[in-house]
C-alpha cells in the first residue's frame, strides 16, 4: 500500500520511557509504520512536536493524526490537541491491557513476549482505524 | 519523584521515534537507569516535561540533568534548558557517529548489531557523565 505524502495518517506514540506502556505504544506504531500499513503511515517525533519545530506543527495540522498512548496521562493526544493538530482517533495502551488481562508487560528496554503481543494487538486496533480513515 | 535520596541525577532523552538515533539515545538512557547506574539515576519522559509536567520540571531544576539527544535538534536539551535551568551535560548521538544519517534502510523499531553496540557506547558516555557528578558530591 502506498499513499501520497499528503494522503498519509500520522501515528504519534507517547514513547514514555518510564515504563512498559510507553514502550508498548512505541513498538505498536513502529509495526504499522514500518510493516503492517508502511507506505500509508508515517510517525513523528513528540517532543520536536512540543518543541514547536515548524514543518512538524504544519504536518500535524494538514494530516489526519491518530495518537497512541501508553498511560492515562495522554501526552501524545493532550499535545496533537495542543498544537492544533488534525486529530481523528486515539488508543490508549492501558485500555488494550484490560482486554488483554492476562498480558503483563514488565519490560522497558527491550519488551518481553507479553509487551510485543500487547503492541501486537494494539496495532491492529490502529489498523483497522487507519484503513477506515484511508477508505473514507 | 516522591522521597528521593540526595543524590540522583536525571537523564532525559529525547523520544526520537522518526530516526534510528532517537532509539538508540532511548535504549541508551534505559542501559544507564538498569544496569550501569540503578541506585544513582533517574528519567522523566520528555513529552510530559515539554507539556509541563510540574515534579518533572521541578526535579530538572532541583537535581543535575543529562539530557540525551539523538539528532541536532537538541529537543531534550532545549526543552530541559527552556523550563528548569541549565543542564549538567549534553550528549548528542550522531555527534558521536560524525554526524547525522538518517533512517536508510535502518530500522527504528529493531537495533541492528551495529546500532546496538552504539547504544552500548552512549550509555558508557553517558555512565561516565554521571560519574563526574556523583564524583562532585564526595
Amino acid at each position: 500500500m502506498k499513499a501520497s505524502p499528503s494522503e498519509r495518517v500520522i501515528v504519534v506514540p507517547c514513547s514514555g520511557i518510564g515504563k512498559p506502556l510507553g514502550s508498548v505504544s512505541r513498538e505498536a506504531v513502529y509495526e504499522l509504520v514500518e510493516n503492517t500499513r508502511k507506505g500509508v503511515t508515517e510517525t513523528i517525533c513528540l517532543a520536536l512536536l512540543v518543541s514547536g519545530d515548524k514543518e512538524t506543527l504544519q504536518l500535524v495540522r494538514n494530516s489526519r493524526c491518530i495518537a497512541v498512548d501508553g498511560c492515562p496521562m495522554q501526552c501524545a493526544e493532550k499535545n496533537l490537541k495542543h498544537v492544533g493538530g488534525n486529530l481523528v482517533a486515539s488508543f490508549r495502551v492501558v485500555d488494550a491491557l484490560k482486554q488483554n488481562r492476562k498480558l503483563k508487560p514488565k519490560s522497558v528496554t527491550f519488551l518481553d513476549r507479553d509487551g510485543l503481543e500487547l503492541a501486537a494487538a494494539v496495532a491492529g486496533q490502529v489498523a483497522r482505524k487507519v484503513d477506515e480513515i484511508l477508505t473514507e | 519523584m516522591v522521597n528521593l535520596p540526595e543524590r540522583k541525577v536525571g537523564i532525559v532523552s529525547c523520544s526520537g521515534e522518526g530516526c534510528v538515533e532517537g532509539t538508540i539515545s532511548r535504549i541508551a538512557t534505559r542501559l544507564v537507569l538498569e544496569k550501569i547506574h540503578p541506585e544513582n539515576t533517574v528519567t522523566i519522559c520528555l513529552p510530559l516535561f515539554l507539556a509541563g509536567g510540574k515534579e518533572e520540571r521541578a526535579f530538572a531544576k532541583d537535581y543535575p540533568t543529562i539530557a540525551v539527544d539523538g539528532c541536532d535538534k537538541l529537543c531534550a536539551k532545549t526543552g530541559t534548558e527552556r523550563h528548569s535551568g541549565k543542564i549538567a551535560s549534553s550528549i548528542v548521538v550522531t555527534e558521536l557517529t560524525n554526524g547525522p544519517n538518517r533512517l536508510g534502510s535502518r530500522s527504528r523499531r529493531k537495533l541492528s548489531d551495529e546500532d546496538l553496540a552504539l547504544a552500548e557506547s552512549v550509555a558508557e558516555k553517558i555512565a561516565q557523565e554521571v560519574d563526574k557528578i556523583l564524583n562532585r558530591w564526595r
